[in-house]
């Protein structure tokens, strides 16, 4: 099968894009794909630490772009999956000491050895948002439901196609359904219609991440967490498998409807 | 809680904040994806204020030019106060 390259990207920081990046990553990984995550913010990289592999970094991109080692020295393999590899970011230097060209060369000697290359864009429309997308077929636009996170989707949607990136798909974030119900969150649908972009999954706000991302552990590993739940889902989906995306389901907790679900489960 | 019940019941008008936030992106939207900088809006100002001057007097500090969208269309309205007319001759 051809390989993918997908950029995780979202314009504004913090919405989640590498939290995301290890999730899907890992998910994959667990699907028997061969995934390799590359780590474009270079000066700031965070990848690492996420995935809890921080301390096993020898090389990194800018090595490899530079020639000071092999592509395949500077790949940490994961200690859970044999297939999942991180290519992290160099902390020292910054965004220009990649260009996209080199970045196109690079994915492309990538798609040799891997089923889906993962690129953890950094924040931003700069040149850092440009290495991610050089050489990417497919985007993944992460966006909270925030005026500030949807109106910088809305502009990196726009640079997406600007830049011949047809391929693209939404992951709404930290939802909070209590939130939403209150009407004090925009919803899935507002969302969607201001963004016309097609929606590959929701994930709800979730402590877990925090925990797992204390650990060093993806939440996509926890099988309670619903954060992790629903990666796992994307993870199927961007592998083909047709999933409803249940919206904010399971988070039913107020008295009222738990009510209702005794009440259903007595009849 | 009890006050935002309170408060939806007895203020009509007390709006979700989520339609706040959808409202106020979707302006911000027209600005973002359209071509039309703050300062050509100030040019396009600027340039009516020349035109409509020469049949009337307008108070200039008070015009207001700017885009407004409803879920169909968008438009450009200018709020132009009038001070008087020019007196025919």
């Amino acid at each position: 099968m051809k390989s993918k390259v997908i950029v995780i990207t979202s314009g504004k920081g913090g919405v989640g894009k590498t939290t995301t990046t290890a999730n899907l990553g890992t998910a994959l990984a667990m699907l028997n794909q061969r995934v390799v995550m590359i780590d474009t913010d270079i000066g700031l990289r965070n990848l690492d630490v996420v995935l809890g592999l921080e301390n096993r970094i020898v090389f990194d991109i800018v090595d490899v772009v530079n020639g000071n080692c092999k592509l395949n020295q500077a790949l940490i393999r994961d200690k859970r999956f044999e297939g999942l590899h991180l290519l992290p970011a160099a902390q020292t230097k910054d965004k220009t000491a990649v260009t996209p060209h080199q970045m196109k060369n690079l994915t492309n000697e990538l798609r040799k050895d891997f089923d889906v290359i993962l690129v953890d864009c950094p924040a931003g429309i700069e040149q850092g948002f440009r290495n991610a997308v050089a050489g990417a077929d497919q985007a993944i636009v992460v966006a909270t439901p925030e005026i500030s996170s949807v109106r910088d989707a809305d502009r990196i949607i726009g640079l997406l196609e600007a830049s011949g990136l047809k391929n693209s798909n939404l992951i709404i974030n930290r939802l909070r359904s209590k939130m939403v119900k209150r009407g004090d969150m925009m919803d899935i649908d507002d969302i969607l219609d201001i963004l016309s972009i097609s929606l590959i999954g929701v994930v709800p706000e979730d402590e877990s991440i925090v925990v797992s991302t204390n650990r060093g552990e993806p939440a996509v590993l926890e099988n309670a967490s619903r954060a992790g739940g629903a990666y796992r889902r994307i993870s199927r989906r961007l592998m083909g498998e047709e999933l409803p995306i249940m919206a904010m389901e399971e988070e039913n907790t107020g008295i009222v409807d738990r009510f209702r679900k005794m009440l259903k489960l007595a009849r | 809680m009890l006050l935002d019940i309170l408060t939806r019941l007895f203020i009509k008008d007390a709006m979700n904040s989520k339609d706040i936030a959808r409202e106020r992106l979707r302006l911000v939207l027209v600005h973002d994806r359209s071509s039309v900088s703050p300062e050509v809006l100030n040019n396009l100002k600027e340039d009516l204020i020349k035109v409509i001057r020469q049949y009337m007097d307008i108070d200039e500090e008070a015009l207001a030019v700017n885009f407004e969208n409803d879920d169909e269309s968008v438009a450009l309205v200018a709020n132009i106060p009038v001070k008087g007319f020019r007196r025919a001759v």
